[in-house]
């Protein structure tokens, strides 16, 4: 359904040329979760970001490749196929949910808006609103979606987020540290019913994360990326028990092991990785 | 919000009265009393008038307050004034002794004419602009329109109303340079140029300062979020900057809207409108004191009232304000 051909991404021009993405090769199917893992300045938020072209240019340059959705290459997109993408085909979650929500207008409101481009169809916005947003999991949607996001507690913006993203029936979602922000608690009911939902509506997910320890039940396949590369990639699984890449081993050393006594968290040295 | 409304209107009370006080002791340290009736009256005037005219405004009584023996110590010029005030009764003009309530009330509609299109014409035009030059995202434009903003920062007034009277009367001589008639629909062609001159004279700085505000409500995440959406960039500027900008911008353009009615005291003088810019200029030269008070009194009851107003629209605007 997706693929990343040869991806690259560069921020500024001339000697300020800061290479940020270089040549990602990357393939989503249908129906399918990957994890791409990675420290901050890995690149994984803007290869996520450039699916649908979001990054503003400039700063931003598509400086090669191909991103083919369903055949087609987005980077060679009108501005009107573009808007039919992001939002309908390709749907996003981000990391801060307190600032990610327009603070005003409510929560009703920026929900329909995206309904109403996507799905001009749809003749009871207010039942639809109300829909997504139980299955997201808010008790009382009806009353609810009347709120300003700031009436809302974090864990409850992120799920009008992921509401927001799932009204337009996308393909794929990019959720992109969907659960940074949120305390462990709220963290693990999000993931549970990012999961549920996606088995339930037959949607692929791209999971942008730097922190492996909450891909175990939730991806397919991961990859991780290093400095702007995928430098290890496959069965979720296969990479959490028999990591190969030196990155990979170090990343995956520095989740905490419950009833391991440790003085010092583990970190990773950049300087033996070259 | 009745409670605090009725506190924001009782905070009035001790503002205004500093405000008198100031205005009052300046007045009177510049110019006795006895010096403005010799001013009106004639130096030669005989010491009987002076008296009388001084005694028929209650300039005899003491200022501040009264220390003669066996006289009520309120018994003042300045509390007397003050007691006057808060009845909202603006007494007469000291030179023309005409009621300064027809005066101000005569005054305010020219000056209205001129500063609310003025206004409302400069408002549109410079949010248009901003969100325009926003929209295109075009470096080389943008260092162009900053350039002409700067510019028309930089030139003085005066410049644009010589040159605008020099090329309506001399150039074009198509509507009147100067002078001003209330009488219906013709009445605007002698508030065209003045008009256009106070639009122009303010785009720069509020087109600058308008873009700046936008650009910075195009970096927040939720216009990130609304872009991944496929919302269209006329819309995203319209409806998600617009209306956060809105916030910001309402502190800057509320507080000013009740200083519409007391007029230009620039532009109403350059070009003979008669409106309450220069009643107040023409009272500042007599000099004329019960003008210029009744212009203080009015004029901090509605800068007073102007910051309520923003506060109010604050709370409408953002959702996340209440007040309480």
């Amino acid at each position: 359904m997706l693929t990343l051909r040869n991806l690259r991404i560069d921020f500024g021009t001339g000697p300020d040329r800061v290479q940020a993405v270089k040549g990602v090769n990357l393939s989503i199917a249908p129906g399918e979760t990957l994890a791409l893992v990675g420290e901050s300045g890995s690149g994984k938020s803007v290869t996520g970001m450039a699916l649908t072209r979001l990054l503003p240019q400039p700063p931003a340059v598509y400086a090669g490749g191909e991103i083919l959705f369903e055949g087609q290459d987005v980077l060679k997109m009108r501005d009107s196929e573009l808007r039919k993408l992001r939002g309908g085909k390709i749907a996003y979650v981000f990391q801060e949910p307190s600032t990610s929500l327009n603070p005003v207008f409510t929560v009703h409101s920026q929900i329909a808006e995206a309904l109403r481009l996507h799905r001009p169809e749809v003749r009871d916005i207010s039942g639809e609103v109300a829909h997504y947003l139980d299955m997201v999991g808010i008790v009382d949607p009806a009353k609810r979606m009347h709120d300003y996001p700031h009436q809302l507690s974090g864990g409850m913006q992120q799920r009008v987020m992921i509401a927001m993203a799932l009204a337009c029936r996308p393909q794929l979602l990019v959720a992109d540290e969907p659960t940074t922000a949120l305390d462990v608690t709220v963290q693990a009911q999000i993931l549970d019913q990012l999961r549920e939902i996606k088995q339930q509506l037959k949607m692929a997910m791209l999971l942008i994360t730097h922190n492996f320890g909450i891909i175990g039940g939730i991806a397919d396949r991961v990859a991780v990326m290093f400095r702007g590369e995928v430098v290890e990639e496959g069965p979720t699984e296969a990479v959490l028990r028999n990591p190969q890449h030196a990155y990979t081993k170090a990343l995956i050393g520095c989740i905490p092991q419950l009833g391991q006594r440790r003085r010092r968290l583990t970190t990773i040295d950049h300087a033996s990785l070259g | 919000m009745f409670a605090y409304l009725i506190r924001r209107l009782f905070f009035f009370v001790p503002i205004v009265f500093g405000v008198m006080l100031l205005t009052f002791v300046l007045f009177f340290v510049v110019q006795s009393p006895e010096a403005t009736a010799r001013r009106v009256l004639g130096q030669r005037a005989n010491p009987k008038a002076v008296e009388n005219w001084l005694h028929n405004r209650g300039y005899d009584k003491p200022l501040l307050v009264n220390h003669n023996p066996g006289e009520p110590w309120h018994d003042s010029l300045f509390l007397h004034q003050m007691g006057r005030l808060a009845t909202f009764d603006l007494g007469a003009s000291d030179v023309s002794g005409r009621p300064l309530r027809d005066v101000f009330i005569q005054g305010a509609l020219p000056s209205l004419l001129l500063t609310l299109p003025a206004f409302m014409a400069g408002l549109a035009l410079s949010v248009g602009l901003a969100l325009y030059l926003v929209f295109i995202r075009n470096a080389k434009v943008d260092l162009f329109a900053s350039f002409l903003c700067v510019a028309l920062m930089s030139i003085p007034v005066m410049v644009y109303v010589i040159f605008g009277q020099f090329l309506v009367a001399q150039v074009l001589n198509y509507f009147p340079a100067f002078g001003f008639e209330l009488q219906g629909w013709s009445t605007a062609k002698f508030l065209l140029l003045p008009v256009s001159l106070m639009v122009v004279s303010g785009l720069g700085a509020d087109v600058r300062l308008f873009r700046a505000l936008f650009i910075e409500e195009m970096g927040q995440d939720y216009i990130r979020t609304a872009r991944s959406k496929g919302v269209s960039t006329p819309s995203i500027l319209l409806r998600h900057v617009l209306k956060n900008g809105l916030i910001n911008l309402i502190t800057l353009v509320v507080a000013s809207l009740p200083f519409l009615i007391m007029g230009s005291l620039l532009l109403e003088n350059f070009f003979g409108i008669p409106g309450l810019g220069n009643v107040l200029f023409s009272a500042i030269q007599a000099p004329d004191f019960a003008v210029v008070q009744a212009s203080v009194f009015l004029g901090s009851l509605l800068y007073l009232g102007g910051l309520l107003l923003t506060d109010l629209c604050y709370a409408w605007a953002d959702p996340r304000i209440r007040l309480q």
